[in-house]
């Protein structure tokens, strides 16, 4: 359906030119385009740093870098790729396409997405600011105490890992509020909750795991710091304080971060294997809960990090019994995934081909996790390139490889334009080779005892060869990279422009222009099956009466998305940014004094003021003091007008 | 697809009350996550509390009940005014509104104040021991709750006297009571904890 845009909507719709316009931004597909090129550019970063790790490996006893830069890189490496890669760009994609996905024609909450952007980037730049001024964190990705306590890392470095934490986590806990309240509030009139895109659900669910994981980091770093700035003894053994507690919170988010990562993966796989299997994902209701019970089994099983500390042996057994039950619904959605291509037409278009080596790559890690549940060869391999091979082929199969097809899958969406395929078959190509050379011998060094973390083994260890296997493989996977990054670069301006609907997909993104006008929807759709473009009748209607004059946008019921009220959504505004800013500031004195905290809160609580401080009396579109009755009707009342589809 | 068929939603209401809006479901997902950095911080007070040899530990007095439960008792009292102005908004009943926003904030900074005095009488410092920093993290949680709950309402009972008021304002009043109703409820588990959790054990 292409439709042409009204001019007056568009001009409603749009996010005002210019630099100081640029700063303004609440478009969610501005953002989300945001989200998607910051996060991978620290994914970039964060590949150098690996690149690093693999030269210093390549051969025994290499002086290429010191130890103390060894633990910043790998440090600041895994940083980088758990919080600011993974996770802001699997959101990211929620971001742009989930308000897509429901017909709607805006995110819920604009401001506060753009809000949390800054704050993504912001504390990117601040942890590699720190990192080039030789502060970078040093004490591994999960920054255990007592190392990460002021005794023995007595200078900044723990408190920017701890303060990064904070940054990230407040923009992923704001996404995640909008992207729940997107869904359940602003779906296009017919999609009901048992028609809603795979995508959407693995999108939802994975932001109610962040309502609930987020919390444990950022109270741990919270009191890391607190530990490290004030002297409370929160991980201090010596008063009371407890080193494992910080393990039990940190892995409480932990664990269930490796699905905050890997569930919105599956989403990708579910959408993708639909579409080239021409036919509706085999067996929907089981896929869906099966997100939905990865999702709370993901907060049982956070002690099989933990089975090297000594814990009751009950306990232990409790924890590897919930970690083999996790391959239940992980199995369930491969098989429904199997049975999709099986019985569809099989389309292998570049999309495809990275998802074929998600299967392959994933059900590796999957297996080399069910290993690791057993507490036996856990010790055994405990700290190890075992465990390093493992979640790679976990984080990188889970959720880089769908990711990877996602940008095929969507760029024409999101640019007009169509990537190409030959190049993108030499992508994976490079990619799928060289990850496998690099990771793969990783879990024999890690079984030939070869411990993680460190910066250099000797030569009669017996390990170069395989570490140099390794680092050829990582050479492999740059070249994919670039190669990836030139296509895209390329295909933006000279790429074959991109239908609406270049892969005859069922869901709504695609019932719009590529790229989409700034409405989103002139007319916003409606749906009658779980793939509205192949589900729908002909004359199935289309929403009219929404104001063109103001961002008008159409409210619906949490479960039947049966139309409710109107609601008038808020303009461009600078103050997410210079909310941003003044949160900043507040964060980062804040690792220099306490005091940052107390003077850094007048800022932020002025920008919020101005923030929510009402514009213009009409903006709401309700009346204006004195009205003689109420016009806006409670949850009890009838709406005024509407009505089933 | 055909456009000749049309879903005209042009008369529908401009907005909603309660729980059919968008901010509504936005403030109960704020909810969820505070109430699980309380539950967390709970948890670990009772991780701690099981590790120790004696709780609270050596010989230090429990925190004085008197200004904990005093409190309690305001910001429960703070509930009433707090129902008071959620009806009057339900009503768009500007007068009422005003009164009953200026009594919460006064309720307000009355918990506030106590809250002081709470501080002063922990009977320990967050740097004397574990148990004295859970025990000032947890207060110090909820502290930020009643002083950033203060602020906004203060922020939104200004604009309900300077104006302009439209009708939406009322429903930000109805959503901002809701809000308040979390901040006293979910002072109650982080009251038995820090009082009666050291005198029951």
């Amino acid at each position: 359906m292409s439709v042409g845009s009204d001019p007056n909507l568009e001009q409603t719709w749009a996010d005002p030119p210019g630099v100081i316009g640029w700063l303004k931004h609440v478009d969610h597909k501005s953002i989300g385009r945001r989200y998607l090129v910051t996060a991978f550019g620290f994914f970039l970063i964060g590949g150098i740093l690996a690149a690093l790790m693999r030269i210093q490996l390549s051969r025994p006893d290499n002086t290429f870098i010191g130890p103390d830069l060894y633990n910043e890189i790998f440090t600041t490496h895994g940083t980088t790729m758990m919080f600011l890669f993974a996770v802001p760009v699997m959101q990211g994609l929620g971001i742009y396409l989930v308000p897509l996905m429901v017909g709607a024609r805006s995110i819920a909450f604009p401001r506060l997405v753009a809000f949390s952007y800054w704050m993504l980037l912001f504390g990117g730049i601040f942890l590699f600011v720190s990192f080039l001024l030789n502060a970078g964190p040093d004490v591994g990705w999960f920054s255990y105490p007592p190392l990460a306590e002021p005794l023995y890392t007595p200078s900044k470095r723990a408190d920017v890992w701890a303060q990064l934490i904070t940054f990230t986590e407040v923009a992923s806990l704001a996404v995640a509020v909008a992207l729940i309240t997107t869904v359940l509030k602003l779906r296009a009139p017919g999609m009901t909750l048992n028609r809603l895109p795979i995508f959407v659900w693995a999108q939802v669910v994975t932001s109610f795991m962040v309502l609930f994981a987020m919390p444990a980091v950022m109270l741990a770093s919270t009191e890391l710091i607190l530990d490290r700035l004030v002297g409370t003894h929160f991980f201090d053994v010596e008063h009371g304080g407890d080193a494992l507690l910080w393990q039990h919170l940190f892995w409480f988010f932990g664990h269930p971060e490796v699905y905050i990562i890997f569930i919105p993966g599956t989403g990708i796989v579910s959408t993708i294997i639909a579409t080239f299997s021409r036919r509706h994902i085999f067996g929907y209701l089981p896929v869906v809960l099966s997100l939905v019970s990865t999702a709370f089994m993901g907060f049982g099983l956070w002690v099989h990090h933990m089975f090297a500390t000594g814990l009751p042996q009950l306990g232990e057994s409790f924890f590897t019994a919930a970690s083999i039950m996790i391959a239940i619904p992980t199995g369930t959605q491969i098989f429904c995934w199997i049975a999709t291509i099986w019985s569809g037409r099989l389309s292998l278009k570049t999309p495809m081909l990275w998802i074929l080596g998600f299967f392959t790559i994933f059900v590796v890690g999957g297996l080399t996790g069910v290993m690791l549940a057993a507490v036996p060869l856990n010790t055994q391999v405990h700290d190890t390139f075992f465990v390093v091979a493992h979640l790679h082929y976990v984080l990188i199969g889970g959720a880089v490889f769908p990711l990877f097809g996602a940008f095929y899958y969507w760029y024409p969406k999101i640019t007009g334009r169509l990537l190409s395929e030959r190049l993108g078959t030499w992508v994976f190509a490079l990619l799928f080779t060289g990850f496998n050379l690099t990771f793969f011998p990783m879990h024999v060094l890690g079984l030939r005892g070869m411990p993680r973390r460190v910066y250099t083994y000797p030569a009669s260890m017996g390990w170069d060869t395989l570490n140099l296997l390794a680092s050829v493989g990582a050479l492999l996977m740059a070249c994919g990279v670039i190669t990836f990054l030139v296509d895209a670069v390329h295909a933006m301006y000279a790429g074959p422009v991109a239908t609406d609907n270049p892969w005859d997909a069922g869901t709504l993104e695609w019932a719009t222009s590529s790229p989409p006008p700034n409405s989103n929807f002139p007319r916003p759709p409606t749906a009658a099956g779980r793939e509205p473009l192949w589900d729908n009748p002909p004359d199935q209607p289309v929403v009219v009466g929404l104001r063109e004059d103001a961002r008008d946008v159409l409210v619906t019921h949490v479960l039947d998305a049966e139309p409710d009220h109107r609601l008038i959504f808020p303009e461009p505004s600078i103050w997410p940014f210079l909310t941003g800013i003044a949160t900043t500031v507040l964060f980062v004195w804040s690792i220099f004094t306490p005091w940052g905290v107390v003077y850094g809160a007048g800022p932020v609580f002025l920008a919020m003021v101005g923030w929510f401080w009402p514009k213009r009396p009409d903006e709401g579109g309700t009346p204006l003091w004195p009205f003689a009755r109420r016009t806006l009707p409670r949850p009890d009342e009838a709406p005024a007008a509407g009505g089933a589809i | 697809m055909n456009e000749s068929r049309t879903l005209d939603v042009s008369g529908l209401p401009p907005g909603a009350f309660g729980s059919r809006t968008v901010t509504f479901w936005g403030t109960l997902g704020m909810v969820l996550i505070e109430s699980t950095v309380f539950a967390l911080a709970i948890t670990s007070y009772f991780y701690y509390l099981a590790r120790f040899p004696s709780w609270p530990p050596d010989g230090i007095a429990p925190p004085l009940l008197r200004w904990g439960t005093v409190n309690t008792v305001i910001l429960l009292g703070s509930l009433i005014p707090n129902e008071l102005a959620r009806r009057a908004a339900e009503r768009v009943d500007l007068q009422g509104v005003r009164i009953w926003m200026v009594v919460c904030l006064a309720f307000a900074v009355g918990f506030n104040w106590v809250r002081v005095y709470e501080f002063r009488h922990l009977n320990v410092w967050w740097d004397h021991d574990a148990y004295g920093s859970i025990v000032w993290i947890l207060l110090g949680l909820h502290t930020t709750h009643i002083v950033t709950d203060f602020l906004d309402s203060a922020v939104l009972t200004t604009l309900m006297f300077i104006g302009p008021v439209e009708e939406h304002r009322f429903v930000d009043v109805e959503e901002n009571s809701v809000y308040w109703y979390f901040v006293v409820l979910a002072w109650l588990p982080i009251y038995g904890v820090i009082y009666w959790a050291p005198r029951l054990t």
